[in-house]
């Protein structure tokens, strides 16, 4: 028998650029956040998973936060960094290690495109050298081969970003905090075809946090607990399409997603339908088209009447990337993941202000995908 | 001025019709590229080096429209004379798709489908003079 897990305290700090404040002391306010909401302090943490890219060994911030001595262990897994730390608080609690623990992740990048590491990637120099060493390129020929098979417009890539800067507007802990039209979305400049500027992300900075502690003693700590049902994290199989390649296989294979997204509704005893929003990888907007389907919330081209429609809107039918996604907070890698947790905390909680899904939500997913080819899957329900 | 390539043993060079260099698992047949141990399809630990097909058909394309970061690029970042270059993965029959430089970067003329073949490119110049050259994929005329 194991044990359930719940959230009982969320902490994130301000995403987007925040001059001389370095990522590790955005991860360190967004503990001391997530304790101040679980009303527990740092002593009472008992272990700890954290991990950042590009800002530091995480569990060095225990010399800011107190040297309690507690089991701090470290993350690197790439964009599935917070999932992963929170994958491993989660299972920590449910075998009965520990009842009390935080999954932290925060970062500081560079500004620009990723300067990818070929070395650290296990690529030839020749292969930066030669002008592929881009992420951004994989997505553009993903997405520009899907809306060849399936039908996807660019007007549809553009209402995503536009929905997303929209739901940016509306959340005070968001980078990109103005609306930009479907039309200045097609006019802003090509970046890698079909893809605008304005239709990527950006790199970026801040930090989140989240206390988890055994379901039956989450009362102690939150009126409102919230319950992990899954936690998944999965890496990719021979045949499919992932970042950074420099050749693929003829045999087709779906991808980490579909096997992480099937394992995690096996492990909630839930399906697609039961949920009630998302959360899914939106590095840019053709992403999240295709996280729609990858997912299973919808066939693979359905994606063009749902968001047309407004389906995916705070207010539609299944709304996706209520927090404004990772087109408007940016992508701090070790701490985008758990973004999106805390985000569907909130909107469990009935917390989530001028962007709260309505019809009091129950269920939520969230879905984070990056290098090498990699994804994470989150279930939570009240 | 002299050609150098941009690496040794990713393509056949100087050659008339130069080839890219790849892996095939002696076990299942599975192509690599570039050279590699160990296949990832399989899970066998015996490959041999194997010359891959010079055409093939383009599977998806972009365009790389700005400058990338150098390094580790090493062609011309420079904003001013920066060139827009194509970036897809061609599909060679039997064996895999390659992902590549194209020497068309107009949206208008590249096609998904459409028939592809590789060539050798000039990249940059390196500190002795000579010319770096990398391969990438032209649509066939």
């Amino acid at each position: 028998m194991t044990t359930e897990v719940a959230i009982v305290g969320i902490g994130m700090h301000e995403f987007g650029r925040t001059e001389g404040v370095s990522g590790m002391d955005q991860g360190v306010i967004a503990v001391r956040r997530a304790c101040a909401d679980a009303g527990v302090s740092w002593e009472d943490m008992q272990f700890a998973f954290g991990g950042s890219m590009a800002a530091g060994a995480a569990d060095t911030m225990v010399s800011l936060l107190g040297l309690t001595g507690l089991q701090f262990i470290n993350v690197a897994n790439g964009c599935a960094t917070g999932g992963s730390a929170l994958f491993s608080a989660y299972n920590t609690i449910r075998s009965g290690v520990f009842d009390l623990g935080i999954a932290v992740g925060f970062d500081k990048h560079e500004r620009g495109a990723f300067r990818v590491n070929t070395k650290g990637s296990g690529l030839g120099d020749w292969y930066g050298a030669s002008g592929l060493a881009l992420t951004t390129q994989f997505f553009g020929m993903k997405i520009n081969r899907y809306m060849h098979e399936y039908g996807i417009s660019q007007s549809t890539l553009a209402k995503v970003s536009e929905k997303a800067f929209r739901n940016g507007a509306i959340n005070p802990m968001a980078w990109r905090r103005k609306p930009i039209s479907e039309e200045e979305v097609l006019n802003s400049a090509m970046l890698s075809y079909p893809l605008t500027q304005y239709m990527f992300c950006s790199p970026g900075e801040g930090g989140v946090a989240l206390i988890l502690a055994r379901a039956d003693k989450a009362h102690l700590y939150t009126d409102k607990p919230i319950f992990l049902k899954a936690a998944v994290v999965r890496s990719r199989r021979f045949g499919s399409f992932e970042v950074l390649a420099p050749s693929i296989a003829l045999e087709h294979n779906a991808g980490p997603t579909v096997d992480a997204s099937k394992a995690a509704f096996e492990m909630a005893g839930m399906g697609p339908k039961d949920m009630d929003l998302a959360q899914l990888q939106d590095t840019e907007s053709g992403a999240e088209v295709m996280h729609m389907a990858e997912n299973g919330f919808c066939e693979h081209g359905e994606q063009e009447f749902m968001i047309q429609a407004g389906e995916t809107e705070i207010g539609g039918k299944f709304p996706v990337n209520t927090d404004g996604g990772c087109l408007a907070n940016g992508e701090p890698i070790g701490a985008s993941g758990l973004r999106q947790v805390y985000e569907n905390v909130l909107q469990l909680r009935g917390q989530a202000g001028a962007r709260q899904v309505p019809n009091d939500p129950k269920t939520a997913y969230t879905h984070v995908y990056g290098a090498p080819g990699i994804s994470g899957v989150t279930i939570l329900s009240r | 001025m002299a050609q150098v390539p941009v690496t040794e043993g990713v393509f056949t060079w100087p050659s008339e019709s130069p080839q890219l260099i790849g892996s095939r698992c002696v076990t299942c047949g599975n192509h690599m590229f570039p050279v590699q141990q160990g296949c990832p399809k399989c899970t066998g630990a015996e490959t041999a080096e194997v010359l891959l097909g010079r055409r093939g058909t383009l599977w998806t394309w972009t365009v790389q429209g700005f400058p990338p970061k150098a390094p580790p690029y090493a062609g011309d970042v420079d904003p001013k004379t920066f060139k827009a270059f194509g970036v897809g993965y061609v599909e060679l029959p039997g064996q895999l798709k390659i992902e590549s430089r194209l020497t068309e970067a107009d949206p208008e003329k590249l096609k998904i489908g459409m028939e592809m073949e590789m060539v050798i490119v000039p990249l940059s110049t390196d500190a002795d003079g000579n010319e770096v050259v990398t391969f990438a994929f032209a649509p066939v005329a």
